[in-house]
């Protein structure tokens, strides 16, 4: 039936309007939509026929998977997809993104020839216009990344922006970014072509099948419900696009899929007089909120407004559906900016002006993976208008997650699992896209937090630091604070201190990261996630040594750094583990790993119910004493002795702060500066935390925020999971091995790959940049993502970066490859490979020289304390 | 303009712009020619010489609304009593209120007046007046109030959708006031505008107790009977009245006990009265009842009095000043409407072509309604003919025709002295209680008897906006009608724009675009209906927009300036439900 309606299509394609086709190809599949009954069972069912879904049964056929069926509720390619602007842009702020565009692009442009269905490519270039400085920076550090990953782009000036598109006024232009191999295309065909070598392949295609619910046995995939009947299958990919939200919450067992759609418009025009060729290249204007592109010598606009429609809070409405209508008093503000951009267009006449929505996510990062809590529901939905662009490779990243276990890259950042069900508020969702469709042509400066959908989690602390100036950023809906802004101090509006260049607490953070060196600092961080495993028997200890790549079989009261590896010996987190005792430990990872990490734990862990993992984040707010002068706190508190031989590095002990009893203490810090985490049962929160500010006040104590933990950790070369580490490092190639149990003849996840490479070499590794002839002042500062060139080639992507007080200089972390000369081929980097290169780091098209270094600078580290502190600590304490 | 009484008080010719002597129109002893006085000269103006160069500016679209004013009847009034007490018969009499303080500088001689006025901070050193934009909106908003008839799964059954209310004050404090509730005994919903004048005191008291009476006049007998023995048996009540209220509607918990009083005597007398026909409850008749039983009760409390000397002095205050009455009672498509004096109900109708039109549910009781002037002059010997009207006023006095209190047009002579003269001392200092009519011959002058008109809601019907005389006489109905249905419309399903099938061209539409959201712009800042009217009643310029300046330096008036230019204006707008409507319509 499939072929059939393809066929009709392909007869029809001498019309150019897909328009038309579209309803040519309703007419054709709902005559025939009747007879049609389900196979029972498949191996892999997809819902939804839009571009995602075509494109995952796209790449699971092409990797040789037969046995799939993919659902359609209306027709194939009539969502989302039908009324898509159709513009294929590689120009992204993520790398990942970008190579998922890039991929998309290839792919789509070969498409035609594959199928035979004209999918209306025409490579057209796009042009991003830049209105302001601050917006070609961040232009110049798009085309910066654009180049290394190989897709050409320029920065051109005004002048030459005027050649490219004939209408276009560019006297309030300060630049722009050239994008020649970006394209169009009809994104309705795109998905039928990919339907039609998906069908090729094998995959079955019904449309007019709605998915009720997907039936889940012991949190595994074992069927989908749909209204012509039931399918089992082993795996289930929810592309439903908008809908995916409500599909996932309809299961038994509910997957959360954070998203939410927004209407979104764009103005169709009669062609010009002299029609627009079809080559004319699309222009972005984001400081004007809009796109525009040549459509049938006419030209098709649209934009990203400031006041979002949000739609389908309440799920799916019929009646909302209907109404979705031209409303050109939203669109007047873009039709405004339109006419300035191209006044000459005033005479154009008006064809349509189109209402279809779009999906947008929590952070404007489209969603895929598996789901935390059944396994074999995979996602790939909330595209964030650029479903399109992202299509392709994204739906080849999935099929090598279904087929492989995991994608081909890192796709942390895209991970469903970056989310929980705390996100998953329908109020939520609908007051953060109207922040986040906005954002698309927003600039996007250096630490930007998002404003809607905040004060979700926070510590029992939060108004005690609010009152005292703390400035507040989110993660995983938990809020820390940034810094601490003093009393006499007046910062610039919000607005104003969105720079690329210094920001405006530069100073403030040098006073908390210089009371962090010389007194004590306290800093709450409670939002790391802690689990706690415990067994009757040594169940615990031989999971978690299989689990994790250090040995864990250490004394009670020790603490182990250690990984959590995959069987590629990769990063899935990276984590401390306390002994509390024998039989149970305690686990701190970093604050957005509360969901991936809880599945990681359940999917590798035996049924045994002798064997308990609990989530305690919530049950302890986390006080970081850090700085020499900690030592003297903590003591004077607790009279009990906290010297070196009595309380030795990376040791916990249960112990009372104050009056609080109960309070566990663990000599370390996440940044390599002396000090003492306290993990306190809430209902002491704000005791300890007087206690310690009352008593820390003779020795110069005061509130610091992550910024001066960020300098900190950055200066001594300390890696994060999710900036710098991911599931593709190994601990081999960031100099962690020592953390690695290799030559304990144990058994662990990831032992084979790691003992492989350890004979083979690594291909890139971790290492710390010192900026040479960087200005604080007066250059643009780092962020994370700056290209690394060494000897003038490209050699990797920094990762993170910040200012070191210390040092006063800029400290980059990132990854250095080795990519052969002839072939880009990866190939082993040593140290001395390291050791002799001329460095440079690429700051929005400015090289920096750059100082290698693979070990942490040891001057840095003052665990030395001063000998007349030891004597009076201990006179204190006995 | 030669008339204007104000030149002649002016010794130096000056317009006394800042003169501290506004005070209530209503009770005006002097028949000034005009609302508003329009200077000779306007010479000197230091309040506005710095902000508005020339004076007139401000003035002219004043000018103008008093003309409209003149050709839509509005009665000619003078604002400055104090000083233009030219009239023939009381041209020496200072009158002052004491009610307030604001009020009880008043009686000083004209020279130290004009110290006062020069004393001034502002009169020495002009300033601005400027507002911002969300200034103006604080004090525009300040008292709005929203009403949403809540739904019932999903469908709402009430011929109402809700209510949007909003008043401003010109006089301090308010003399307005205004009451919205629902019967929980009967169905219907009550709502009311109430304009005093000499004082808030009977407004209040008629805003609070009102609604109770008719409620109770509305009530069945069974109904009557089981709260009066539920009293008897100290039983908790039957609520009769869901109130809707603003915070700043406050009600007098001092006297609630008296009202009560007062109220359960009514509804004795109603059960006693019962004759055992059980038939229906005439709505028109049950208005009519409450009227004149709570005016009634208003007179007798004060010929009582209360032994608390707070609550006896209340209850005079009461029954001295005045009130009008507009109550709207809503039960279906059933509309009454009872209006005692001169506020007004006006019910905004939407054509099929969608254009607007105004049907007045209300005769207004004043000197422009002849059939008022003929019933007054009828019910009095003729010889009164010529007095009992005066310069448009009521014995050349009071602008309404029909109020509740104001017991000095409706006691006799005897008995309004013997009640002063054993009322409380602030009662004897007050020389207005104390000053009798002139041709005060056969009272009652005054009646609170409503006029009813009944109206049968139909789906065209979309809204009713019930106001005091402060809207009416700076804007036509018909603006006031199209002004509040542009807005609702607006901003629940506006016009959308659809190009289907005309050729328009990018430019055309941009500017059309543009044209559209400069009108929108005024309605998006407010969320109330009352508000956007109040917007535009104050803010309007020649051209039927709202001027941001003026309406700023309208806002900015001190309050002693502020009642030259309007009065208070309080306004309800309630809007129908036209699907709840046109079912009612479909079931007959």
């Amino acid at each position: 039936m499939f072929h059939r309606f393809l066929s009709i299509i392909r007869s029809q394609r001498t019309s150019p309007r897909w328009q038309n086709q579209c309803l040519a190809r309703s007419s054709a599949s709902a005559s025939e939509a009747h007879s049609v009954t389900l196979p029972a069972q498949a191996e892999v069912v997809i819902c939804g026929g839009g571009i995602t879904g075509t494109s995952v049964a796209y790449h699971l056929s092409k990797m040789g998977w037969k046995d799939i069926v993919l659902l359609e509720q209306g027709r194939l390619a009539a969502g989302s997809t039908r009324f898509c602007a159709g513009i294929l842009s590689t120009a992204r702020h993520l790398t990942i993104e970008q190579k998922m565009a890039d991929y998309s692009n290839k792919l789509y442009q070969q498409l035609e020839q594959e199928t035979g269905i004209q999918t209306g490519y025409v490579r057209t270039g796009s042009v991003f216009l830049a209105q302001t400085q601050d917006r070609l920076i961040s232009l110049k550090r798009i085309n910066s990344r654009l180049n290394v990953i190989g897709i050409p782009s320029e920065i051109i000036s005004p002048k030459k922006v005027a050649e490219l598109h004939p209408f276009l006024n560019m006297h309030d232009l300060v630049g722009a970014m050239h994008v020649p191999e970006d394209a169009v295309v009809s994104s309705a065909d795109v998905a039928l072509a990919l339907a039609s070598a998906a069908s090729q392949n094998g995959v079955q295609i019904y449309d007019r099948t709605s998915v009720l619910h997907v039936m889940v046995k012991k949190g595994q995939v074992t069927g989908v419900e749909t209204d012509k009947g039931q399918i089992e299958c082993r795996y289930f990919v929810n592309c439903a696009g908008q809908w995916a939200y409500e599909l996932g919450l309809s299961n038994e067992e509910p997957v959360s899929i954070p998203l939410h759609a927004c209407e979104h418009f764009y103005l169709l025009t009669r062609p010009l007089e002299t029609p627009l060729q079809n080559n004319t290249p699309t222009i972005v204007d984001p400081d004007g909120r809009i796109y525009i592109r040549n459509w049938q010598g006419g030209i098709l606009s649209g934009g990203f407004e400031k006041n979002p429609k949000p739609i389908f809070t309440e799920g799916k409405n019929q009646l909302e559906i209907q109404n979705l209508q031209e409303d050109w008093d939203h669109f007047e503000p873009l039709l405004s900016s339109l006419l300035r951009r191209m006044p000459e267009l005033e005479t154009l006449e008006i064809m349509k002006l189109v209402n279809c929505p779009e999906t947008f996510t929590p952070d404007m990062r489209c969603i895929m993976g598996e789901s935390p809590a059944v396994r074999g529901y995979f996602v790939l939905a909330g595209m964030n208008s650029a479903g399109l662009s992202f299509g392709g490779g994204a739906g080849k990243y999935l099929a090598e997650w279904i087929v492989n276990g995991y994608p081909s890259e890192n796709v942390w950042e895209l991970d469903l699992k970056r989310f929980g069900a705390l996100q998953s508020s329908r109020t939520f969702l609908r007051h953060r896209v109207m922040e986040v469709m906005p954002l698309i042509y927003d600039l996007k400066v250096p630490r930007w937090d998002f404003q809607t959908g905040r004060q979700l989690r926070t510590s029992p602390l939060y108004d005690r630091l609010d009152a005292q100036g703390a400035r507040w950023m989110e993660k995983h809906g938990f809020e820390r604070p940034k810094y601490f802004v003093p009393p006499d101090k007046d910062l610039l509006a919000l607005e104003q201190s969105k720079t690329f260049y210094k920001p405006d607490w530069f100073d403030i953070v040098e006073a908390e990261v210089k009371c962090c060196k010389e007194a004590v600092c306290v800093i709450d961080m409670s939002s790391f996630t802690k689990f706690e495993i415990t067994s009757t028997g040594d169940q615990a200890l031989d999971v978690l040594q299989f689990l994790f790549s250090n040995d864990l079989d250490v004394p009670v009261g020790h603490i182990v750094h250690t990984g959590m590896l995959n069987e590629t010996g990769g990063y899935e987190n990276d984590c401390s583990i306390a002994r509390l005792s024998k039989r149970s430990f305690f686990m701190i990872s970093p604050t957005d790993q509360q969901v991936h990490c809880w599945a990681w734990l359940r999917k590798h862990m035996p049924e045994d119910s002798s064997l308990v993992l609990e989530d305690v984040t919530w049950k302890y707010t986390a006080l970081n004493l850090i700085g020499p002068r900690a030592v003297d706190v903590l003591s004077e508190l607790s009279y009990a002795p906290m010297t070196p031989d009595h309380f030795p590095t990376l040791f916990c002990k249960e112990m009372s702060v104050g009056y609080a009893n109960g309070i566990r203490v663990m000599s370390m810090t996440h940044t390599g500066e002396p000090g003492f985490m306290l993990y306190i049962p809430i209902e002491y929160a704000l005791h300890v935390y007087n206690e310690v500010m009352n008593v820390g006040q003779k020795y110069g104590i005061r509130n610091s925020g992550y910024y001066a933990l960020r300098s900190l950790r950055i200066e001594k070369f300390f890696a994060f999971w999710g900036q710098d580490l991911n599931t593709l490092t190994t601990p081999l190639e960031c100099g962690r091995e020592s953390r690695v149990k290799l030559d304990k003849g144990m058994d662990f996840m990831g032992q084979d790959a790691l003992l492989q490479q350890k004979q083979n070499g690594v291909y890139k590794r971790f290492t710390m940049f010192i900026l040479e002839d960087h200005d604080t002042d007066l250059d643009l500062w780092p962020w994370w993502g700056e290209p690394i060139y060494r000897n003038g080639r490209y050699a990797g992507q920094t990762t993170s970066s910040a200012y070191s007080y210390s040092l006063e200089r800029h400290v980059c972390l990132g990854f250095v490859h080795n990519f052969s000369e002839d072939t880009g081929e990866e190939q082993v980097v040593t140290v001395d490979f390291i050791n002799r290169g001329e460095y440079e780091i690429d700051i929005a098209g400015c090289r920096f020289q750059a100082k290698a270094k693979l070990y942490p600078i040891a001057s840095l580290f003052t665990h030395k304390r001063r000998k007349d502190d030891v004597e009076l600590s201990d006179l204190h304490g006995k | 303009m030669g008339r204007c009484c104000c030149r002649c008080c002016c010794p130096r010719g000056l317009w006394m712009l800042s003169a501290p002597c506004c005070d209530d129109r209503r009770m005006c002893v002097c028949p000034g020619p005009r609302r508003i006085g329009i200077p000779v000269r306007s010479s000197s103006l230091p309040l506005f010489s710095d902000a508005m160069p020339a004076p007139t500016q401000l003035f002219f679209p004043l000018v103008r609304n008093c003309e409209l004013s003149r050709i839509y009847g509005t009665a000619c009034y003078c604002h400055h009593k104090h000083l233009c007490c030219s009239s023939p018969y009381l041209s020496q009499s200072h009158l002052r209120y004491t009610n307030h303080p604001a009020y009880a500088t008043f009686s000083r001689p004209k020279e130290s007046w004009w110290q006062y006025t020069q004393g001034r901070r502002y009169a020495s050193t002009p300033q601005k007046f400027y507002l911002t934009p969300p200034q103006v909106n604080s004090i525009l908003k300040a008292n709005e109030y929203s009403f949403k008839v809540p739904e019932f799964d999903g469908k709402n059954v009430s011929s109402i959708l809700g209510f949007d209310s909003n008043q401003l004050p010109a006089n301090a404090p308010i003399e307005d006031r205004r009451s919205a509730a629902t019967c929980l005994q009967t169905r219907g919903m009550l709502l009311g505008v109430f304009d005093g004048h000499a004082g808030c005191a009977c407004s209040q008291a008629v805003s609070e107790r009102l609604f109770y009476y008719i409620a109770v006049s509305l009530l069945p007998h069974e109904t009557l009977l089981e709260i009066e023995n539920a009293v008897e048996s100290g039983r908790a009540l039957l609520p009769i009245l869901q109130w809707h209220k603003h915070p700043n509607d406050y009600f007098s918990k001092e006297a609630s006990k008296l009202y009560f009083n007062s109220l359960r005597t009514y509804w004795q007398e109603l059960i006693d009265l019962n004759t055992g026909e059980s038939a229906d409850i005439d709505v028109k008749e049950a208005l009519i009842n409450a009227f004149k039983r709570l005016d009634n009760d208003i007179s007798l409390e004060a010929q009582v009095g209360d032994p608390n000397s707070f609550l006896n002095y209340l209850v005079l205050r009461v029954a001295f000043s005045g009130a009008t009455a507009c109550v709207a009672h809503v039960d279906g498509v059933d509309l009454h409407v009872a209006n005692t004096g001169d506020s007004r109900a006006m019910l905004g109708v939407q054509e099929e072509d969608g254009s607007w039109s105004a049907v007045t549910l209300s005769n207004d009781h004043n000197a422009q309604n002849e059939r008022e002037v003929e019933r007054l002059k009828l019910e009095h010997p003729k010889n009164e003919a010529k007095s009992v009207v005066k310069q448009d006023r009521l014995l050349g006095l009071l602008m309404p025709f029909r109020a509740f209190g104001d017991v000095k047009f409706k006691w006799s002579i005897d008995l309004q002295k013997r009640v002063i003269e054993s009322g409380p001392d602030q009662l004897n200092d007050n020389e207005y209680t104390k000053f009798i009519p002139p041709n005060y011959h056969t009272p009652p002058y005054l009646t609170a008897e409503p006029e009813v008109t009944y109206h049968r809601l139909r789906p065209q019907d979309k809204f009713l906006v019930l106001a005091t005389d402060g809207l009416w006489e700076t804007m036509h109905r018909h603006d006031v009608v199209k002004i509040v249905g542009e807005y609702l419309t607006g901003m629940h399903h506006q016009q959308p724009i659809a190009v289907g099938g005309y050729k328009v061209t990018l430019g055309q539409m941009h500017g059309l675009l543009t044209e559209r959201r400069a009108k929108m712009s005024s309605v998006f800042e407010d969320q109330n209906a009352a508000t956007h009217l109040i917007r535009h009643a104050v803010g309007n310029n020649e051209f039927g927009a709202v001027d941001h300046e003026r309406l700023s330096k309208m806002l900015s008036l001190p309050e002693e300036l502020a009642r030259m230019y309007r009065d208070d204006i309080t306004i309800i707008v309630v809007q129908f439900n036209s699907h709840v409507v046109g079912a009612y319509q479909n079931q007959e």
